[in-house]
């Protein structure tokens, strides 16, 4: 008998302050559409509680939508917090307002995944998917 | 034989779920109510306008969304608006100030002054306006969780530089329940939230007349992915949850309507649009008049920003915006508002730049100069299909109304999230439509370039300075103010939130005595709680 395969876990947070939540909402739809269980965490989060969420749920992917301009600093921040908790073996998404000449330094952070804007919904999934062994 | 085979016309059914017909007459008309509700503007139902000669008295007011970093950045940029014929202003704040946190609020990091001016306390709107004649040019605050605070800020500036508060005109935003629904600022759970806003109502109403305390949003529920009709529709809802409140207080509905005013979105369909705004003013009148008993014409207007248009403009080939920013102009004055202002071509990126918010600008101008919108009012009004559609409309709409009254109605909606959940998974369905090309976005899924070339678009820099400037002048106010002073006020707004009594007067005073936004939030928060949010899929 082969096993079934795992769900592939995603964590979908909404880091800092911003509100704009329409965008995060659609891709959290698209990836239950896809077939994954995904955890939302809503507004307002800090590195601190993503990284907690993260550990606790023993997530595959931690992906982040970020639409305010803040992701550098944030991403500055949650890096250590993920590598303390041993989570560098897990795929880290980041989407959302990402200027193009901030692309190196996010992957620079370790997100191997960067979806700005306009990005395509199964481009993101089928890129998970791809990604999570 | 076979019959002739008629060519296939493929079925229109626009965003609102309206049927398009390709062709309208005077009976079809008839058939959607006839001209019963069309009447002649400056006189009930208003469906053509809210005054009689519209454009031709005064042209819309012209008010672009602006502010970021500093207050003295923010006072910049507004007097270079007001130096290229802007006549209002639309302030922007960065998100700490936004949910009432303080710029040296650990959270407050990495987000001062980013997408919005940084303010702390009275002294940094005394410098954001400084030079700036408040009779002249009238003030909208794009404040929501913390617009009790903010309008209790403005009237002391105002009150400081000499201005009779009886007189002041002037808007906040102050809209929570759609921030609950988009746009995310919120800070109190949703009932005190309701009363914050109650609040601000019952002591404008009083102590400046002429100050508009609301600005209802159907603007962001589209945005989240609400239709035209359903943008009206809820925020309509909003509206009489917040009229409830004022009326539940003991307010005659004459003493607070005529202030209430709203703020809609301008993109899609040209006609759907138009129809919509046509139609939400016939409705909106009536409303007030037949459920509400107003009697003055002016608690019956829906006075309007129609703007932006956020949601139409797209990442992809971004001078294209500019065209789509000339049209959605275009609604707007033939929807007759009493303001515009329109996103930026740029704004999918970033905060506009002098140049990108200079050609928004030139746009509502080339419109009142070059384009004869502001010669006649009302002037699609007459057609077959605009008639019509205007009565399709709003019968759309009066059908939502009453299905979020048969669900417990709009409070109760967006405290479960229900509405929440409705907006977001249509703006699922829509990303799906526009990914497979159902919905066409020019440049996104048809006449796409093939290379992608490098954007025409300059990135307003965020400068890590003025988050230092502003930490260190919100430490020397807070060394030089009168302490005692501000303890006993925010000890006084601790009584008067606990106790139910309206907050103004307290918040008024904390202002004075130079109070910060962070403080006096978190006074509020104690008493009030947090906003939880639901998450529903």
């Amino acid at each position: 008998m082969t096993q079934a395969p795992r769900r592939i876990k995603v964590l979908l947070g909404k880091p800092g302050l911003d509100g704009h939540d329409q965008g995060a909402k659609v891709v959290a739809r698209a990836m239950m559409d896809a077939g994954f269980e995904v955890i939302y965490t809503g507004l307002r989060q800090t590195p601190e509680q993503i990284a907690r969420i993260a550990l606790e749920e023993d997530v595959d992917v931690i992906s982040l939508s970020s639409m305010a301009g803040s992701h550098i600093p944030f991403c500055r921040k949650l890096k250590p917090l993920l590598e303390a908790n041993g989570l560098t073996d897990k795929l880290w998404v980041i989407g959302g307002n990402l200027p193009a000449q901030d692309h190196e330094a996010l992957r620079e952070l370790g997100f191997k995944g960067i979806f700005p804007s306009g990005s395509k919904l199964d481009a993101i999934t089928e890129f998970i998917r791809k990604e999570v062994k | 034989m076979n019959a002739p085979q008629k060519p296939t016309m493929k079925k229109v059914i626009n965003e609102s779920g309206i049927e398009v017909k390709p062709l309208y007459t005077a009976a079809d008309v008839e058939a959607s109510g006839g001209m019963e509700m069309v009447g002649e503007p400056g006189a009930y139902p208003f469906t053509r306008g809210i005054h009689r000669e519209m454009y031709r008295k005064q042209p819309w007011t012209m008010r672009q969304y602006a502010g970021f970093g500093n207050p003295a950045d923010t006072n910049q940029r507004f007097k270079y608006l007001i130096a290229n014929g802007q006549t209002g202003l639309n302030v922007a704040f960065d998100l700490p100030t936004q949910i009432g946190l303080d710029s040296d609020d650990p959270l407050a990091e990495g987000e001062i002054g980013r997408v919005g001016m940084s303010i702390d306390t009275l002294r940094d709107f005394e410098i954001a306006f400084d030079g700036i004649d408040l009779k002249k040019i009238t003030v909208s605050l794009t404040i929501n969780g913390a617009a009790a605070i903010l309008i209790a800020m403005y009237l002391a500036m105002a009150e400081k530089r000499g201005y009779d508060i009886k007189e002041l005109r002037g808007t906040a935003q102050n809209d929570i329940l759609k921030e609950f629904i988009g746009r995310g600022t919120w800070i109190f759970p949703v009932e005190p939230s309701i009363r914050l806003v109650g609040d601000t109502i019952e002591y404008c109403a009083k102590e400046a007349p002429k100050y508009t305390p609301v600005s209802v949003c159907g603007y962001h529920i589209r945005e989240s992915g609400a239709t035209p009709a359903q943008e009206i529709a809820y925020a309509f809802c909003i509206a009489k949850a917040y009229a409830d409140d004022a009326i539940r207080r003991g307010l005659p509905v004459d003493e607070f309507a005529g202030r209430l005013s709203y703020n809609f979105n301008i993109f899609g369909n040209i006609f759907e649009q138009v129809c919509k705004f046509r139609a939400g003013r016939g409705l909106w009148a009536k409303i007030m008049k037949e459920e509400y008993g107003a009697e003055k014409p002016g608690s019956m207007w829906l006075r309007m920003i129609a703007a932006g248009g956020g949601g139409g403009l797209t990442f992809e080939q971004p001078e294209v915006n500019i065209v789509r920013g000339a049209y959605y102009a275009l609604i707007s004055a033939l929807s007759g508002t009493q303001t515009m202002a329109l996103c930026s071509y740029d704004e999918a990126y970033t905060i506009p730049t002098e140049y990108s918010a200079r050609i928004s600008l030139r746009t509502m101008q080339l419109l009142i100069e070059e384009m004869g919108l502001t010669e006649t009012v009302d002037p699609l009004a007459g057609s077959f299909y605009v008639e019509t559609m205007t009565n399709e409309m709003r019968k759309k709409m009066e059908e939502i109304m009453a299905e979020v009254d048969a669900q417990g109605g709009i409070v109760k909606m967006v405290a479960d999230g229900t509405i929440q959940a409705k907006v977001s998974s249509q703006a699922y369905q829509m990303q799906r439509k526009i990914e497979s090309g159902e919905f066409r976005k020019v440049g996104v899924n048809c006449y796409r370039n093939e290379q992608e070339e490098d954007h025409p678009v300059e990135f307003h820099p965020y400068n890590e300075d003025d988050a230092r400037l502003q930490i260190e002048s919100l430490k020397r106010i807070r060394a030089e103010r009168d302490n005692k002073a501000v303890d006993a006020a925010l000890t006084r707004l601790r009584k008067d939130a606990a106790a139910g009594t309206n907050v103004m007067p307290a918040l008024v005073e904390a202002v004075k005595a130079y109070a910060s936004v962070g403080e006096m939030t978190k006074e509020l928060v104690n008493v009030f709680g947090r906003y939880q949010e639901p998450i529903r899929f």
